[in-house]
């Protein structure tokens, strides 16, 4: 049986199409354009191409993100099921890493903390979608600051050599410090190393308050920066475990979830 | 400027001397240098009352700022820099006034400010500067009793409508009325983080929606936040706003209408609260130094 998973993030969909519960068929995903709806079937379509598969050869679909409600009852993706990120989330790390107890998942304009239990079931969660600071929109509005592109930001930081605080926490004061830095000639590698502490020790704050279980796993397009992967280690003080595609996850987890949807019927 | 490259946040310098004062027949001549994060104001006041003052962007280097803010208040006064007996310097880089003999808190000569520009009758002012938002409960003496700030998130702050005038591509000085040409108040933007509440006015400036309602969408939800703040500490006739933000009129008629209390009209320009209030500190400082205290 064929299911798939629907993420539909702040700033990219991403797709996943399932056998059976084990074997992905295929990945997929877009930028998030005007049209949420549009761009989720572009990129579902997409999917279904890759694999050469038809809309009426998936079973069952479940969408999850904060855009999900954009393609609810919707042809053609019309999903059997929307989720709550949080339950993905947990579905699809417990899944891949079966001794996760901890998850964090930094996307584009949430950060999320989930204590996973039994069968990958959501136990607790912190969620911040209120302020930029603690989400990968931070990296990227800073990257401009720094006239640097986004993928440069974490291998620039893994350069630096000193470790500078930064004192703004909001997002837009934080451009103005980064270029009051620049103006006193503190180079871009120390500047971008102190943007990545900083986000870093916003979300183990958040993290903090839910309690760190091992294993630790970090997703979301966030665990795709080789620059907040240390920091973050740092200020939680464990390992922390990064899957393969972490952007992924949710969309596995939805496409998990669409199986056991499918199962009880 | 071509429009384009226009700095719809860059607002005008200026600077003003009281004609019918002269500074010869002072006793006392005294400065407050008020360093904010976005706006520097200095102050030049004879024996307690105002008598020049100058208001500029603060620089990248809050020094250099302070001795520009200074010298441009005194421009053409004839009074040079030792003639003035005390300054006092105040605000966010107000430690970074080379030439003060103190320095004290903006919350404090908030208050002390408010109270010379107001008058004894003022019980709560709200200071919305550059890059935070301060709530101050004070004494008939204007005398802060407590406060209440937010420095940490630019929401609610002068910087929020910065981004904003610029977004639109309006003038900040124009962004307050601009904000209120709606026949109806709409729903307010519903994120509070400057960076998302930016991203939802373009999508709602991309559903059609005229520059002027969005502008009232967010002028709504910067106000609702500042009244979180005012509510917290506890609001008390009479009440003022000061701070560079008190000029935008699309927030201060909003905060009148939701907060049903209406603030006294000022009879000085109320960005220079802080500085004033750091220039009757000074007066009193220097009082104590010769002994006449």
């Amino acid at each position: 049986m064929i299911t798939a998973g629907v993420d539909v993030g702040a700033k990219y969909v991403k797709t996943v199409l399932l056998e059976d519960g084990k074997n992905v068929l295929t990945r997929a995903n877009g930028i998030v354009g005007f049209d949420v709806w549009k761009s989720a079937t572009e990129v579902f379509e997409k999917a279904l191409l890759n694999a050469g598969l038809k809309r009426d050869q998936i079973a069952q679909v479940v969408a999850t993100g904060m855009g999900r409600k954009a393609i609810q009852k919707k042809p053609p993706i019309n999903p059997g099921e929307i989720v709550p990120e949080v339950i993905a989330d947990a579905k699809g790390a417990y899944h891949l890493i079966p001794t996760a107890k901890t998850i964090i998942d930094v996307g584009a304009e949430e950060g999320r903390g989930v204590k996973v239990g039994e069968n990958g079931k959501v136990k607790d969660f912190v969620i911040n979608e209120r302020c930029a600071a603690g989400a990968g929109t931070f990296i990227e509005t800073m990257a401009r600051a720094l006239e640097v592109g986004v993928k440069d930001m974490g291998p620039l930081a893994l350069k630096a050599t000193k470790a500078i605080p930064m004192n703004a926490q909001c997002c837009v004061f934080a451009e103005s410090e980064v270029v009051t830095l620049i103006h006193s000639k503190v180079s871009k590698e120390d500047i971008a190393k102190a943007i990545h502490d900083a986000m870093a020790g916003r979300i183990a704050s958040m993290v903090l308050r839910l309690g760190v279980e091992k294993d630790v796993v970090l997703i979301g397009g966030m665990a795709r920066n080789p620059g907040f992967l240390p920091p973050l280690k740092k200020e939680l003080n464990t390992e922390i475990l990064v899957p393969e595609n972490p952007e992924y996850v949710g969309a596995l987890g939805a496409a998990l979830l669409a199986l056991e949807t499918e199962g009880q019927k | 400027m071509s429009e384009k490259s226009r700095e719809f946040w860059r607002w005008r310098e200026y600077r003003h001397t009281q004609p019918d004062m002269d500074w010869h027949e002072a006793k006392m001549v005294t400065a407050g240098v008020d360093i904010g994060s976005v706006g520097s104001k200095a102050v030049v006041m004879l024996d307690g009352k105002l008598y020049a003052y100058s208001v500029m962007r603060t620089g990248g280097v809050s020094e250099e700022t302070a001795i520009k803010v200074t010298n441009w208040a005194l421009e053409g006064t004839g009074l040079k820099n030792e003639n003035v007996h005390y300054v006092v310097g105040t605000g966010y880089g107000r430690v970074n006034v080379p030439f003060a003999k103190r320095t004290i808190t903006e919350i404090a000569c908030h208050a002390r400010g408010a109270h010379y520009i107001y008058g004894p009758t003022v019980r709560t002012v709200l200071d919305i500067g550059g890059q935070d938002c301060k709530a101050i409960r004070c004494d008939e003496k204007g005398k802060v009793m407590s406060f209440l700030m937010n420095d940490k998130c630019a929401a609610g702050t002068g910087r929020g409508l910065e981004v904003f005038a610029d977004l639109i591509r309006v003038s900040i000085e124009e962004v307050g009325k601009v904000s209120l040409n709606v026949t109806k108040e709409p729903p307010p933007v519903s994120n509070t983080c400057v960076i998302f509440a930016k991203a939802e006015s373009v999508a709602l400036l991309r559903q059609g929606w005229p520059k002027e309602k969005v502008a009232a969408a967010y002028h709504l939800a910067m106000v609702n936040r500042i009244i979180d703040l005012l509510t917290k500490v506890g609001i008390e006739k009479d009440f003022v706003i000061t701070g560079g933000v008190a000029k935008n009129i699309g927030i201060a008629s909003r905060l009148e209408t939701n907060l049903g209390i209406k603030p006294l009209e000022p009879k000085l320009d109320p960005i220079l609260a802080g500085a004033i209030g750091a220039a009757l500190f000074a007066k009193a400082l220097y009082e104590k130094q010769i002994g006449l205290r």
